[in-house]
């Protein structure tokens, strides 16, 4: 797991080597600080060097206290460097993958997840890097040069705090195991109760409809309940860290007090030795405390990189496995031979059953089906914004397959059900169609969709800022946007997903009059409700749990297709449902 | 990208500290002998270390150095003694260290908890006005990085805090005790350590209010990108994207590494000066015992106050932006708090007895099962209570959501008990706003709008909302089973209940297609469904509250027509005597409504049932047979 983070440090890995080199320096140096103390106290003050020699190693102490401050500042600066540029990587690499995702890549993360992931997760990897840059690598040297010290000064009493080493190691290494599950419970907890935030703020005016905050807050309650004693449950653990570490390092320092008080009393080690030993101690036993602290650290930041790896790991399903790059369809016929979908592998049901069927391109087609017969899903395939599962697609003659995915999507519109539009000019939304388009096409688009009308009448008309959401606008105008948008990419294939829900069937008409004349070879798919919207297409499938159920034009289907009959015959009166003899 | 609505996600300095302070202690209150107790606890900790450090100057001049050369066994076991007390002084003080840090947790949770709820209360009871003019993310925020800064602050910094500043003040008079003189140079040193602190800290804060306002525009693209993944595959916009992000990344790692900069330097700077007085009190210290003026002992116990006292400050400045940040996370969650609530001045109660065998509701077929409860001029009178009958009046309502266009202009009419009136018209005419304002969400600029012949605006709104059963253009469902999902529609409903709605809505059908029927849980906004299954379950949650009045806004337009027809049936039944508002585009579900209102441009230009408009040959036959003559 380490090396794939090892990975984004990148171009910032010489200010990562920095610290820890400038460290071996600062840390040298502090070493020696209680060293010369003692000798101070030993020689200076207890010896005969008297002032002279107290005053010489008392500037050699102060000078060094000077250099290192200064490799200590240098380290912070690298560090932080090091450590920032490693999360922008981080941030961006996630960013990059979830691009890559399909449809089904992102179904399985909730964006509020995908968000967390992307701010508090990394910063708590960053936190945990630059800690481990510093610290990590200071504590541990201090230990060793302290320890080697303190041996110096007197190899028996040390043995007294290398007994007491292990003990310590041992109690930590259990408090991380056992605070570790307990903290991804934790962080599962939070995840829960921030969707249901989300729940209510996108559904607030559902709340109040039927009047139910009481019921929201309840709810919310026991969440926020479950967070609090799973945080609790996590936290308990960790806090035994401190006092362990304190009575080891008291009951360390007194035992060197008493041993190491008889040696001076038979006058084998000197005081100024003792208080060295002592500082010394202190010093490593700073440097433990400072080791548990960044195993604390380490131990939730894990719960993160786990989030942060899940991303990384995800393979998107719809891969590039092109064989012939250049090419863009030539045209918009689209073929399905024996096409079968189903979301998810272990999914029971087939949501597509070997669906076959042939247009031409330039072909108007109509989809007509109920309510989940996945209409939706049969035309988004197209663009291999699913997989199939089973069975093969073509566009342009071609197997969708050998096209490289930019070039086959660059060549077909969709315009989902709900299309998003987002934050920024009107015109800046439209261009996503194509950020190369004159204003001319601009325009030109806008007035099929039978959006130029309402946007000629704003007063900043295509320079209207929308919100997120492009929330000032309603249904139907979002709707008209969304076609614009599609329109000026001028595809081979147009898919209209259910797109004119929203738009009244006057608005409906102008429109698809307009198309008519827009492109006479772009092949048009059009997902609708209403027979009157597809009646004068030049095939219309009708889609029946998934299967077709039946092909052909509108007065073929009438005359050999129950189902379509039945529709026709629950719409509007003026139409003529019947054909020929039949009653 | 920046578009107007797009706010900041909070600055960084807090505005009043102090009020903040205190109002997120009143949250405390309720664990306040806990509190007390952490604070205690802490103080024996951080005293017997200082007595600790102290004791050293005694051992080492009183024992330690009478020993040398000279083996006293009395002394020795007097040297023993003291080192035992010494041992139960460290143990408790080890044990205070543990007990204050668990009850600080307990203490930290519980208060974040609150929070917690009291904002989600809040929250709920905010007009919908506000949800319409904040963004989400930016609401989600406080629950996610501002309470995140909160519990950084309760976990450590307050302890942290409080325990510095015991120990630096407990090691200062100690200091002061043992020699005043090599006090002087502690105090040269603070001089240098004050103005590093705030050097640093300026520094430190100017960036990282920076940083933060930067992480919030990496926040609010995240989340438009996110949301709106599938847009973004669909127009191969991927690539854009990613340079979009890579700019406002990288700006945010420029204040970030600004940031960390200084606030890394703090702890080696401070470290280095403290060395440096370290070594100077070696040098000042030891020339003083060559002399004489101090005892050895005084001068070792001196240095090892040196070490405790530069720690802590170090710590207490470290702690100090993260404080910061926290109390201006408080604030933004404060602010929140602080905003007004729906007013409700409605005196007028609409109960229900959906639930209760009053004799009342045996006379009604089922249907009148809302009473207007009165309470007349006269206090010592009893309320009246009739039952709920339905009847809308619409008077000369004007409204407008910006004080500045009208979206409604003078819409007058009558809805009678029973009544199925329609509403037609092309988008953005106004029709949905009138379901606004019958649900009280807003409220009008002028005219009026009656109940049953009561002005609404005299009804409690959630009173008035309880008798109306909504299904929107957008269902939102929630997470939950298809039963707890229907039966928000009231939750007295029995499983019985639910089902029959279910049955009339004609969701029953393909419920029971479902892995575990009923109780199948949907995931967030029912993502497992299509478009029409939600919504005839909205359709069915609406039947299950039994309303008095119905307001369909194009409930039926993402249905095909063949299963509309069995919902339509359904519908039937759910409206029969009951007052409906039906607005909807498709001209075949309006056909059978009593009456048919046009509406263009917020006002209403014809009025009539479905053969008297045909009749004018007006707006409504033109949007009537314009669905049918173009071929």
């Amino acid at each position: 797991m380490i090396k794939k983070f090892l990975a984004f440090v990148g171009e910032y890995r010489r200010y990562a080597f920095a610290p820890p080199l400038l460290m071996v320096g600062e840390v040298t140096l502090e070493i020696f600080i209680p060293f010369l103390m003692a000798r101070i106290i030993d020689h200076g003050i207890l010896g005969n060097g008297g002032i002279q020699y107290t005053a010489k190693i008392g500037t050699i102490m102060v000078l060094m206290a000077c250099v290192s401050l200064s490799l200590g500042a240098l380290a912070g600066r690298f560090a932080a460097k090091a450590g920032t540029g490693f999360a922008a990587n981080l941030r961006k690499g996630l960013f990059n993958k979830v691009q890559e995702f399909s449809f089904s890549n992102a179904d399985k993360f909730s964006t509020a997840s995908l968000i967390t992931r992307h701010t508090t997760d990394v910063t708590n990897i960053q936190n945990a890097f630059m800690m481990l840059l510093r610290v990590g690598f200071r504590a541990p040297l201090m230990l060793i040069g302290a320890t080697i010290m303190a041996v110096r000064i007197n190899g028996q009493l040390a043995i007294i705090f290398f007994a007491a080493i292990p003990i310590l190691a041992t109690a930590l290494y259990f408090i991380g195991t056992t605070a570790h599950p307990r903290f991804r419970a934790m962080f599962k907890k939070y995840d829960a109760m921030n969707a249901t935030v989300q729940e209510n703020l996108i559904g607030i005016r559902v709340v109040k409809a039927f009047v139910r905050e009481s019921y929201e807050e309840k709810k919310f309650q026991e969440n926020a309940f479950m967070l609090k004693n799973a945080q609790l449950f996590a936290e308990k653990v960790v806090i035994l860290n401190m006092p362990l570490l304190q009575i080891t390092m008291y009951l360390s320092i007194l035992s060197i007090l008493w041993f190491g008080g008889n040696l001076v009393g038979k006058e084998i080690m000197g005081v100024g030795q003792l208080a060295g030993f002592i500082s010394y101690v202190s010093q490593i036993l700073m440097s433990l405390m400072m080791i548990s602290m960044i195993f604390i650290v380490l131990l939730i930041s894990r719960a993160s990189a786990v989030r942060i790896i899940e991303i990384l790991d995800e393979v998107p399903d719809i891969q590039d496995t092109h064989t012939d790059s250049n090419r863009f369809p030539p045209n918009g016929s689209i073929e399905f031979q024996h096409v079968s979908f189903k979301y998810s592998l272990d999914a029971e049901n087939f949501v597509l059953n070997d669906i076959s069927f042939s247009i031409r391109s330039g072909e108007r087609v109509g989809i007509i089906g109920g309510t989940g017969s996945a209409k939706s899903t049969l035309v988004q395939l197209i663009p291999r914004l699913y997989e199939a599962t089973k069975g093969k697609i073509l566009v342009g003659g071609k197997n969708i397959e050998h096209y490289s995915i930019n070039k086959l999507r660059s060549a077909i519109a969709v315009v989902l059900q709900n299309s998003l539009l987002f934050s920024g000019t009107i015109r800046e939304n439209l261009l996503w169609g194509n950020p190369n388009a004159s204003e001319k096409e601009v325009i030109k688009v806008s007035k099929i969709a039978q959006a130029h009308a309402f946007i000629d009448s704003f007063p900043y008309k295509y320079d209207t800022m929308l919100g997120q959401g492009g929330v000032n606008l309603s249904g139907g105008q979002k709707q008209r946007l969304a076609i614009a948008r599609a329109l000026l990419k001028k595809p081979k294939i147009l898919i209209l997903d259910d797109a004119t829900s929203a738009i009244d069937t006057v608005t409906d008409s102008k429109f698809r009059a307009g198309l008519k004349e827009f492109s006479s070879d772009t092949t048009i798919l059009m997902i609708a409700q209403r027979i009157s919207s597809v009646q004068d297409a030049d095939t219309i499938i009708v889609l029946e749990e998934g299967k077709i159920n039946g092909i052909g034009s509108h007065k073929e289907l009438l005359a050999t297709n129950r189902i379509y009959r039945e529709v026709c015959e629950s719409q509007e009166e003026r139409i003529q449902c019947h054909v020929g003899p039949h009653a | 990208m920046s578009g107007p609505m797009r706010k900041v996600y909070g600055k960084v300095k807090p505005k009043n500290i102090g009020r903040t302070l205190r109002r997120i202690f009143s949250y405390m209150a309720e664990d306040r002998i806990q509190l007390i107790s952490v604070f205690i606890f802490l103080l024996f900790s951080t005293l017997s270390a200082i007595f600790g450090t102290a004791l050293l100057k005694i051992l080492i001049d009183n024992y330690i150095t009478p020993m040398i050369g000279n083996p006293d066994p009395l002394l020795k076991e007097r040297f023993g003694k003291v080192l035992s007390y010494m041992a139960a002084l460290y143990l408790f003080g080890a044990f205070s260290t543990w007990a204050s840090n668990r009850l600080m947790i307990a203490v930290s949770v519980n208060t974040l908890y609150r929070i917690r709820i009291a904002l989600f209360a809040k929250m709920e009871s905010l007009p919908v006005s506000y949800f319409s003019s904040h963004t989400h993310g930016e609401l989600m925020s406080r629950y996610t990085n501002d309470t995140d800064a909160l519990r950084e602050m309760f976990s450590r910094s307050i302890t942290n805090f409080f325990s510095s500043f015991i120990t630096v003040t407990g090691v200062f008079i100690m200091m002061v005790i043992y020699s005043w003189q090599l006090t002087i140079l502690v105090l040269i040193m603070l001089v240098f350590i004050m103005n590093a602190v705030s050097f640093i800290g300026k520094k430190s804060s100017t960036h990282f209010s920076q940083q933060q306002q930067k992480l919030g525009i990496v926040n609010g693209y995240l989340e438009e990108m996110f949301e709106g993944l599938k847009t973004v595959k669909v127009f191969s916009y991927e690539e854009i994207a990613k340079e979009r992000f890579r700019k406002i990344n990288e700006e945010l790692r420029f204040s970030a590494d600004r940031a960390s900069t200084f606030s890394n330097i703090l702890m080696p700077v401070m470290g280095n000066l403290s060395h440096i007085h370290y070594a100077a009190t070696a040098f000042v210290g030891g020339i003083f015992a060559i002399k004489g003026i101090l005892s050895l002992g005084t001068v070792v116990a001196f240095l090892q106050f040196t070490r405790s006292f530069s720690h802590p400050i170090t710590q207490a400045s470290q702690e100090f932006s993260a404080v910061m940040s926290a109390l201006a996370g408080a604030e933004r969650i404060f602010g929140i708090m602080d905003e007004p609530i729906e007013k409700e001045r409605g005196t007028i109660q609409i109960i229900s007895t959906n639930n209760n065998s009053n004799e009342k509701d045996s006379q009604s077929n089922g249907k009148d099962k809302f009473w207007v409860r009165q309470h007349p001029e006269k206090s010592n009178a009893e309320p009246t209570l009739t039952p709920a009958k339905g009847k809308i009046v619409f008077e000369n309502v004007h409204f407008s959501y910006d004080k500045k266009n009208l979206v409604l202009n003078n819409i007058s009419f009558q809805a009678k008990p029973g009544e199925t009136i329609a509403f037609v018209g092309s988008t953005g005419a106004g029709k949905t706003t009138i379901t606004n304002l019958m649900n009280r969400f807003y409220d009008l600029s002028k005219g009026a709008i009656y109940y049953d012949d009561i002005n609404i605006k005299e009804i409690r709104k959630k009173d008035l909302r309880r008798s109306l059963a909504m299904v929107l253009q957008d269902t939102h469902l929630f997470t939950g089973t298809v039963m707890e999902n229907i039966r928000y529609g009231r939750l007295s409903a029995t499983d019985e209940e639910v089902m029959e709605a279910a049955r009339l809505s004609n969701a029953d059908s393909f419920i029971q297609h479902l892995s575990h029927r009923y109780h199948t849980v949907l995931t967030g906004a029912g993502a497992n469904l299509s478009q029409g299954q939600r919504q005839l379950l909205a359709i069915a949650r609406a039947g299950v509250a039994n309303p008095a009045i119905i307001i369909l806004d194009e409930a039926t337009s993402s249905i095909d027509t063949r299963t509309e027809k069995l919902v339509e049936e359904g519908l039937q039944r759910l409206m029969r005597g009951r007052t409906v508002l039906i607005i909807a585009h498709r001209l075949s579900t309006v056909r059978n409504a009593n009456r048919i209102l046009v509406i263009e441009d917020g006002e209403i230009v014809e009025q009539g049932d479905h053969s008297s408009l045909i009749a004018q040959q007006g707006r409504y036959y033109r949007l009537y047979t314009g669905a049918v003559e173009l071929v």
